[in-house]
C-alpha cells in the first residue's frame, strides 16, 4: 500500500473543524428565507387534564399574526408519533398524538403552534391563548402507575405498556443451590442528553410541484421522510429531509417529535415557510428524557466468588407515550444487566410504566448507564460479603477470550439471541490496573486525610454497536478528477466527515486531498439510509463505503479500458492515472463525459461489542458531603481504530457526561407531575472547573469479526460504568461509616444525607 | 430605535426593537450567524462575544446598549486563508466536536488569553466554567487554550532560560 494510504489509524485532524472554528457552521437557525414565518408553541402547563376549550380570538388579533394550528386543524384523524425500533402491537395504544385533542400528559405537551412574521410575535401571542383545562389526578411515579388508580390511557385499562424478560439458564434452579445470595434495590434518577443546540427545524412548501422540503433533520433522516410521507399523504420521493450542521445528538436529537410533523404541516397549511426554533426551557421539557430505572435484584454465588445467577424485577419511568426509540432503554436494562460477566442463569423482567411526565427515549448508553450502575454495586457489595478482593471477584467472572462468540440473554418479546463478538477481557482490566496505579491507590482506601475520606474503584463493561440491518454510500469519480462520497449515515457532531474521507482515500488509493467532500446531509444522497445510532455510524456507513469502493474502482478500470482499448482486468489505476499495458495511461481527469458512480451497501444482523475498564479515585469531605474526583481512567478496545484523535474524544466526552448523571443531572417533577427544571440554572451539567482529571486509554487488540474494517462502535463506552464506579468508589471511601449508596445523583446533599444515617461509628455528619 | 456600533471592525447601523438581544441582533439582522444562542438565560456562554475587549454574553446585552461599541465575533477573530493560532490549537487538541459551542469559546479564550497570556490550568478552567460544551469533557479545550498561550506573549519558564 502507498504510503498516502495509512490514513485509518491516524490521528488526522478534522476536515469540520476549518468551517466550526471560524464560525462558518451552518446549523439550522442560521438559515433564513424570504416571507418566512416563525413558529411558537404552546405547551401544556398540567400533567393530566382534560381539555374543554382553546379560545385563540383574542391571540389572533395581534399585530403580526398570521395563523394558529391547533387539533381542530388537523381533521378526524390526528397522526400519532409511531414506535422506530422495536414497533410491537403492544405499544400501539400509547401512541403520541401530534399535538393534543382530548387529553394531556405531561407538562409540554404540545397545544397548538402558533405562526407569525417573528419569533418575538409569536411568542407574545402564546400568552393570550385561553387554555380550559379540567386537571386530572397526575401520576407523578412508577409507583402510582403500577397502582392504576389513574389511568393516562382510560381505554387501555392500565399504565403498564409492556413488560420486557431477559432469560438465560436456569436462574430459580441456581439460587437453590447458591452459597449465597443477596438482594437489593437500586435507582437511577431522569436525566437526559441535552444537546448544546436546541432543536429546529425550517419546512417549505414548493405547491406547484407538490414538493417539501425540510431543514433541521437529523439522525435519521430516511425513518423521518418515511413516516413523514405516511403522515401527510405524499410519496417519500416527494419529501427532501435536509441534514444542517448538528450540534450534538448523544441519541435525543432528531428522533421524529411531534413538531416534526407540525412544522411541515404548518408550511403546507400556510402556502409560507416556517421555522421553528427550541428555546432551552422546552428543550429540557420535551425532547427524550432518559435513565429513570430502578430494580429490585438478587445475586447468587458460590463460595469462591463465582456467580451463579441474577434474577429479580426492574421498573423503567417511561414517561407518558410511547414513542420512536422509547422502549430501548427498558429492554438493555434487562439484556445488559450480566454485563462483561460470565453468568449463566437470569431472569429479570422490565415493566414500562407510563406516568405524566416527558416521554422516554435513548441517552447515549442506553439503560447500560443505568444497569451497569446497579450490577457493580451489586459486584462490590458480594464481593465484600464474601470476604474477597473486589477485582478477584470480576477477575474469576469475566468471559474470557475462549468463550467468544459468547451468548448473552434472550430478551422477549421482539428481539432474539446476540451475542459478544470478540475481545480479551482480562486484558483490559489488567491495564486498567496498570495505568492507574491500582496496587499502590488502593491502599489509600477509606483513608481520612485533611478532612476528606478517600476511595478507589473499578468497574469493567460492554459497549453494543454497529446496529443493522444496512447502511448505504455512493462515491463518484467527478469529471475533473476527484472523488465524493455520500453516505447515509448522518453527523451529529462525532466528526463523520473526516473518518470517513479515511476510509474513502485508504480504500481508493488516493491522498486525503483528492476527496472533495463528504456529503451526508439529505435524502438525496444515497437511495436508503439508516443514520447515526447504537454507534452504527463508523462499522455500518465505513462499510459502505468500501463496498462502494470496490465497485467504483471497477467502473473506472471498465471505463478506462475502453480509452486504452484493453480489458479492464489490464487496467490498474494508480495515483490520479488510469494504466494499461505498455506503458499507456490516461488521466482520471476528463476520463468520462459524466461523473462515474456507484453505490455500494453493507448489510448486517449482529453487532459490534468494545469493552474495557474504568477507575476511579474519589475524595469525600465528610461534612459537606461534597465528592471531589481525583483520578478517573477509562481504558477501552474498540477494534480498529480509524482516528485515535475523535476516538478519545468520544471517551472522554462520553465519560464527562456520565459523570454528569453521577453526580450532578437531575429533571425533577413535583407530585403534581410538574416539571421543576426547566433552565440551566437548575439542570446542572458539567463545567470545566468541574472533573480536571480524567484520562482515556484506547487499544485495538481485538478486531470485531463481523465486519470488513474491524471496527467497533465506539461512542457510547465512555458513558456506561460511570455511575457504577463512582459510586462503588464513594462507598469505599466511607465504608468505615458502612455507607451504601443505591441512587443517583452523588449531590453533597445526598452523600451528606448518606452519612448522617450511617451507621457505622464516629458518622461526621451527624455534629 | 437607531443603534450604530462598530462589528468587526465595519459600521453597523441598524433599527431595532428596545427588545432585541444583541445576539439576536448580530444573527438575524447582521446575519453574522458565528455567534450561536444556547441558552437565552446567560449560562451556557455559546453567544459570548467581546464588546470593548471584555467577553459578554450577547443573550444578556439588549442591541441598543451596544451604542457606540466596539463588538468582536468569532467571524472577526477569523481569516479567509489559514486558522489563528488559537483556532489551529483547537484544531489540534481534539477541543471541538460538533461545533456549537466553539464559537463561545474562542472568544472567551480569546478575551482571556489578550488580558492573561500567562494563565495557568486552573485559571484556564475557572474562566472557561461559564461555557458549557456537551461534546468534549473539556480536557481537550483547556489543552488547546494553555497550548495557544504562546501566541498572545506567554513565555514559558523553560523558554525563559538562556
Amino acid at each position: 500500500m502507498r504510503s498516502v494510504n495509512a490514513f485509518i489509524g491516524s490521528p488526522i485532524e478534522r476536515l469540520e473543524d476549518l468551517r466550526f472554528l471560524r464560525g462558518r457552521g451552518e446549523y439550522v437557525d442560521d438559515l433564513t428565507r424570504p416571507g418566512l414565518l416563525h413558529a411558537a408553541i404552546l405547551r401544556s402547563a398540567h400533567a393530566h387534564g382534560r381539555i374543554r376549550a382553546i379560545d385563540t380570538s383574542g391571540a389572533l388579533a395581534l399585530r403580526g399574526m398570521r395563523c394558529i394550528i391547533t387539533a381542530a386543524d388537523l381533521g378526524p384523524q390526528v397522526p400519532t408519533v409511531p414506535m422506530r425500533l422495536q414497533p410491537l402491537p403492544e405499544f400501539e395504544p400509547f401512541a403520541q398524538p401530534v399535538i393534543a385533542r382530548d387529553k394531556v400528559r405531561y407538562v409540554g405537551e404540545v397545544l397548538a403552534v402558533v405562526l407569525a412574521d417573528s419569533a418575538a410575535l409569536a411568542e407574545d401571542a402564546l400568552a393570550e391563548i385561553v387554555v380550559d383545562i379540567e386537571p386530572l389526578p397526575p401520576v407523578a411515579d412508577r409507583h402510582a402507575s403500577a397502582q392504576n388508580a389513574s389511568l393516562l390511557f382510560e381505554e387501555t385499562g392500565s399504565n403498564l405498556a409492556l413488560k420486557f424478560h431477559a432469560v438465560l439458564g436456569d436462574a430459580e434452579a441456581a439460587f437453590r443451590r447458591a452459597d449465597y445470595v443477596r438482594r437489593e434495590s437500586f435507582r437511577v434518577q431522569r436525566h437526559m442528553a441535552m444537546p448544546m443546540e436546541t432543536r429546529g427545524l425550517l419546512a417549505e412548501w414548493d405547491a406547484a410541484r407538490a414538493r417539501l422540503t425540510v431543514n433541521g433533520a437529523a439522525k435519521v433522516l430516511f425513518f423521518n421522510r418515511r413516516t413523514l410521507a405516511k403522515q401527510m399523504g405524499l410519496t417519500e420521493d416527494a419529501i427532501d429531509m435536509v441534514e444542517n450542521d448538528v450540534g450534538g445528538g448523544f441519541g435525543a436529537r432528531g428522533e421524529f417529535y411531534p413538531e416534526d410533523f407540525l412544522i411541515p404541516f404548518a408550511a403546507r397549511h400556510t402556502g409560507r415557510p416556517v421555522k421553528w426554533i427550541e428555546d432551552r426551557r422546552e428543550q429540557l421539557m420535551t425532547i427524550n428524557h432518559a435513565r429513570e430505572q430502578e430494580c429490585d435484584i438478587e445475586i447468587a454465588c458460590a463460595r469462591d466468588g463465582t456467580i451463579l445467577g441474577l434474577r429479580g424485577h426492574a421498573y423503567s419511568d417511561v414517561g407518558a407515550y410511547m414513542r420512536t426509540n422509547g422502549a430501548i432503554s427498558a429492554r438493555n436494562v434487562a439484556q445488559f444487566m450480566s454485563g462483561p460477566y460470565r453468568i449463566h442463569n437470569i431472569d429479570i423482567d422490565v415493566a414500562l410504566q407510563l406516568t405524566n411526565k416527558t416521554p422516554v427515549g435513548t441517552y447515549r448508553g442506553p439503560g447500560r448507564f443505568e444497569t451497569d450502575f446497579f450490577r457493580e454495586r451489586l459486584l462490590d457489595m458480594a464481593a465484600h460479603d464474601l470476604g474477597l478482593d473486589r477485582i478477584e471477584l470480576r477477575r474469576r467472572n469475566l468471559v474470557s477470550k475462549a468463550e467468544m462468540p459468547y451468548t448473552i440473554a434472550t430478551i422477549t418479546p421482539y428481539e432474539s439471541k446476540d451475542a459478544f463478538d470478540s475481545g480479551d477481557y482480562q486484558v483490559t482490566l489488567g491495564r486498567c490496573l496498570d495505568e492507574f496505579g491500582w496496587a499502590e491507590k488502593a491502599k489509600l482506601s477509606g483513608k481520612l486525610i485533611e478532612g476528606r475520606y478517600h476511595g478507589l474503584a473499578l468497574g469493567c463493561f460492554v459497549e453494543g454497536g454497529a446496529a443493522g440491518p444496512k447502511e448505504s454510500a455512493r462515491l463518484v469519480l467527478e469529471t475533473d478528477g476527484v472523488f465524493t462520497v455520500y453516505v447515509g449515515s448522518s453527523a451529529v457532531g462525532q466528526g463523520l466527515e473526516t473518518v470517513f474521507a479515511q476510509i474513502a482515500a485508504d480504500a481508493l488509493e488516493i491522498p486525503m486531498e483528492r476527496i472533495r467532500g463528504v456529503f451526508h446531509g439529505s435524502t438525496s444522497c444515497v437511495s436508503d439510509g439508516y443514520g447515526a445510532y447504537h454507534s452504527r455510524s463508523v462499522v455500518m456507513g465505513g462499510s459502505a463505503i468500501l463496498a462502494a469502493a470496490t465497485g467504483l474502482r471497477e467502473a473506472i478500470r471498465a471505463t478506462a479500458a475502453r480509452r486504452l482499448q484493453c480489458a479492464p482486468s489490464e487496467v490498474t489505476l494508480f495515483d490520479d492515472r488510469a494504466r494499461g499495458p505498455a506503458g499507456r495511461s490516461v488521466p482520471l481527469a476528463g476520463l468520462a463525459e459524466a461523473p462515474i458512480s456507484f453505490e455500494g451497501s453493507f448489510l448486517n444482523k449482529k453487532h459490534t461489542y468494545a469493552y474495557g475498564a474504568h477507575a476511579a479515585h474519589v475524595a469525600v469531605d465528610g461534612k459537606l458531603g461534597h465528592v471531589a474526583l481525583i483520578d478517573y481512567l477509562a481504558v477501552e478496545d474498540c477494534g480498529r481504530i480509524i482516528n485515535p484523535l475523535t476516538l478519545r474524544g468520544q471517551v472522554i466526552g462520553a465519560l464527562v457526561q456520565g459523570l454528569g448523571g453521577a453526580f450532578l443531572e437531575n429533571l425533577i417533577y413535583d407530585e403534581n407531575g410538574q416539571f421543576l427544571t426547566g433552565s440551566l440554572a437548575d439542570y446542572l451539567v458539567p463545567t470545566a472547573s468541574d472533573f480536571p482529571n480524567l484520562r482515556a486509554v484506547v487499544l485495538e487488540s481485538n478486531p470485531s469479526p463481523i465486519n470488513p474494517l474491524g471496527a467497533k462502535g465506539a461512542g457510547e463506552g465512555g458513558i456506561i460504568p460511570v455511575g457504577g464506579v463512582i459510586a462503588n468508589a464513594v462507598a469505599n471511601a466511607l465504608a468505615t461509616f458502612g455507607v451504601q449508596p443505591r441512587a443517583l445523583p452523588l449531590t453533597p446533599a445526598r452523600v451528606w444525607h448518606l452519612l448522617r444515617d450511617a451507621q457505622g461509628p464516629q458518622s461526621p455528619a451527624v455534629r | 430605535m437607531r443603534v450604530r456600533f462598530k462589528v468587526n471592525g465595519t459600521e453597523a447601523d441598524v433599527d431595532v426593537e428596545p427588545r432585541l438581544t444583541l445576539a439576536d441582533c448580530l444573527r438575524h439582522r447582521l446575519r453574522l450567524t458565528g455567534t450561536h444562542v444556547g441558552c437565552e438565560h446567560g449560562v451556557c456562554g455559546a453567544c459570548t462575544v467581546i464588546v470593548d475587549g471584555a467577553a459578554v454574553r450577547a443573550c444578556l446585552m439588549l442591541a441598543v446598549q451596544a451604542e457606540g461599541a466596539e463588538v468582536v465575533t468569532v467571524e472577526g477573530l477569523s481569516h479567509d486563508d489559514h486558522l489563528t493560532p488559537l483556532q489551529a490549537s483547537f484544531r489540534k487538541h481534539h477541543a471541538l466536536q460538533c461545533g456549537f459551542c466553539t464559537p463561545g469559546m474562542i472568544t472567551t479564550a480569546h478575551a482571556l488569553l489578550s488580558e492573561e497570556p500567562d494563565c495557568d490550568a486552573d485559571r484556564v478552567r475557572e474562566v472557561l466554567s461559564g461555557n458549557l460544551c456537551r461534546c468534549t469533557g473539556y480536557i481537550s479545550i483547556v489543552e488547546a487554550v494553555l497550548d495557544a498561550r504562546a501566541a498572545y506573549g506567554y513565555e514559558s519558564e523553560a523558554a525563559k532560560k538562556p
